[in-house]
């Protein structure tokens, strides 16, 4: 069940857009903000406010890679694998968070840290690697930045 | 030099406010178009000035404008959308407009939709910009508090309302039909074309997508006009542009530089030339999508016509630099892995050829690939080219792949006859 709070943030979704439809990315990512990952039960309570069957929600919420069907960690890192995180040397960076945090690209950790997953380009190729964790920017990273990084969060 | 689109921004990376914007002449070329201008004007205006679409295929502005439909008896409402979904990879120019510059986008956008009689507008943006969407959306909101937005703007009688849409992944979003869908709260799978956008767009209603580069441009033609516009560049396309250095150069970075300055400049002047202990061995000019680049190209211009001589494309002109201590074949493969993930799965040939490919560089690379690969991946280049597709994702990415193959043959070869990646060290 949605809560009074969440309720009220896809209603307010729904008023801003033309169309029931179209608020259906808004109102997925206002149940992630809240809950961290997207259910069946939020799915079949979405679509019925969107006006959409949970069929059709839940292909569009498949569809983004940034609206998680599944259970993530406190916090969600995104490392940038496009190509010039690539030539400035993405693998070494990957393989540090990898044997750092005991986990693969779209495992979670088990004391649920974090999530790590792959992610385009982040439009930081200037100061590449590049990776966010939760919704801040991190670049120019090399193994030591990482782990000054990570250890922010808890 | 004017710097039209970046000479107004803060040092400090903060975003120009609202009264900063007005006292840099900030909101006047609005001001001037509707006191003293038809729609019609600021569109020919446009047309006149040469500019072309920044996201990468430099159609000219003013004739996609053309084929909107105006007039009284056309379907409403009409909309005016703006391409921030930046995630062609390599490319990080509209970021630096949207997160220094809000106001000069949507000045922009009020522009274009009063020439277009539009009555919304959509600003699509990529979630991981988190800057860019607080500045946007507080931009808007100053907007609309200065009637720069809303009802009846200026006092003119012409009303535009602006929304800003902020995505939650997928490159597929960035291709203008795709992106109507995702707005729509569909699938962002792209539409077949024609019928365009002008004619059947946003909920089959009449819509213009244009980048936000682009957006950020038609200010400055309309407060100045399309000669002095003209007069920025160094061809006969208008204007300056946003070009960006990534890879392992001395100092990487985007820098606002008339249109048609060559690669060269962009690489020793601007870039400061390679890292101490690398060689430059190719790029890829624009992003991800266009053919490779070599050292004999690098006196040629960087602008749409200009670029045609080199066999690739201006693209966005972001330049990513492969240098000679980086495997191209490792450069290729993380390519199209990048563009097999991305792939909407609407049409066979991208769907079930992109991770073809994909498993096929990644079996050269590891040493185990046969020289008839080299032939099999000459033939997809053709079949996932031009033509074979719904969209221009797979006929993008056969762009590096087939120069790869041309420019690096022997690279390809020496990873099968040795069976293993000669970049790597040991073994």
């Amino acid at each position: 069940m949605l809560t009074e709070e969440e309720k009220k943030e896809v209603e307010e979704e729904l008023r801003k857009n033309e169309r029931k439809k179209a608020a259906a990315v808004e109102a997925l990512k206002v149940v992630q903000r809240h809950r961290g990952w997207v259910s069946q039960d939020d799915i079949d309570e979405l679509s019925e406010a969107l006006d959409m069957t949970p069929d059709e929600l839940d292909a569009v919420a498949t569809f983004y890679s940034l609206i998680f069907r599944k259970p993530v960690g406190r916090h969600v890192i995104l490392i940038c694998d496009s190509v010039s995180c690539w030539i400035m040397e993405y693998e070494r960076m990957l393989q540090h968070l990898t044997s750092r945090l005991g986990i693969r690209p779209g495992e979670t950790t088990s004391d649920g840290r974090f999530t790590l997953l792959p992610v385009a380009c982040l439009g930081a190729c200037d100061r590449a690697p590049a990776m966010m964790v939760g919704e801040t920017l991190y670049t120019d990273l090399a193994p030591e930045k990482i782990d000054e990084i990570l250890d922010k969060y808890k | 030099m004017d710097k039209p689109l970046t000479g107004a921004m803060r040092s400090d990376g903060q975003a120009l406010s609202l009264k900063e914007y007005e006292d840099a002449g900030g909101y006047s070329a609005l001001r001037k178009a509707l006191k003293g201008m038809t729609p019609h004007e600021v569109l020919e205006e446009v047309k006149k000035s040469n500019l072309r679409g920044r996201g990468g295929a430099g159609f000219p502005t003013g004739l996609k404008w053309s084929f909107m439909p105006m007039g009284a008896d056309v379907a409403r409402p009409k909309y005016l959308v703006c391409n921030a979904d930046e995630m062609e990879p390599g490319t990080f120019k509209d970021r630096l407009l949207l997160e220094g510059n809000p106001h000069l986008l949507l000045e922009g956008m009020v522009l274009s939709g009063f020439a277009l009689d539009a009555d919304i507008a959509y600003i699509f943006l990529r979630w991981e910009y988190r800057v860019a969407a607080e500045r946007l959306e507080r931009a808007i909101e100053e907007a609309y508090q200065s009637n720069y937005l809303g009802k009846n703007i200026l006092g003119s009688g012409y009303s535009l309302d602006m929304r800003l849409h902020v995505s939650a992944g997928r490159y597929i979003c960035g291709e203008e039909t795709a992106l109507l869908n995702a707005l729509e709260g569909k699938r962002a799978v792209p539409r077949s074309k024609p019928p365009h956008p002008q004619v059947s767009g946003l909920w089959g209603k009449p819509t213009v997508v244009n980048n936000a580069e682009t957006y950020c441009n038609v200010p400055h033609i309309i407060g100045n006009g399309a000669d002095w516009y003209k007069g920025l560049s160094r061809t006969d396309e208008g204007g300056t542009k946003l070009y960006g250095v990534s890879g392992r150069v001395k100092r990487p970075g985007a820098w606002e530089l008339p249109m048609g300055t060559t690669m060269r400049e962009l690489l020793e002047e601007h870039g400061g030339g390679m890292r101490d202990g690398y060689k430059f061995r190719g790029a890829l000019p624009g992003g991800a999508s266009t053919d490779f680049i070599l050292e004999e190209h690098l006196d040629v211009r960087m602008d749409f016509e200009s670029m045609q001589k080199t066999g690739s494309r201006m693209g966005t002109g972001t330049m990513i630099v492969l240098d000679d201590k980086t495997c191209p074949v490792g450069m290729v493969l993380n390519l199209q892995t990048f563009f097999a993930r991305e792939s909407c799965g609407w049409c066979t040939p991208c769907r079930e050829g992109l991770p073809w490919i994909v498993k096929m560089l990644d079996a050269i690379e590891r040493g185990e690939g046969g020289m008839e690969d080299l032939e099999i991946l000459q033939q997809q280049t053709r079949l996932l080219g031009p033509g074979n597709t719904f969209c221009a994702l797979a006929p993008g990415a056969m762009e590096p792949l087939q120069s790869a193959l041309k420019y690096f043959k022997a690279d390809f070869e020496k990873h099968i006859r040795e069976r293993r990646c000669p970049y790597k060290g040991g073994v």
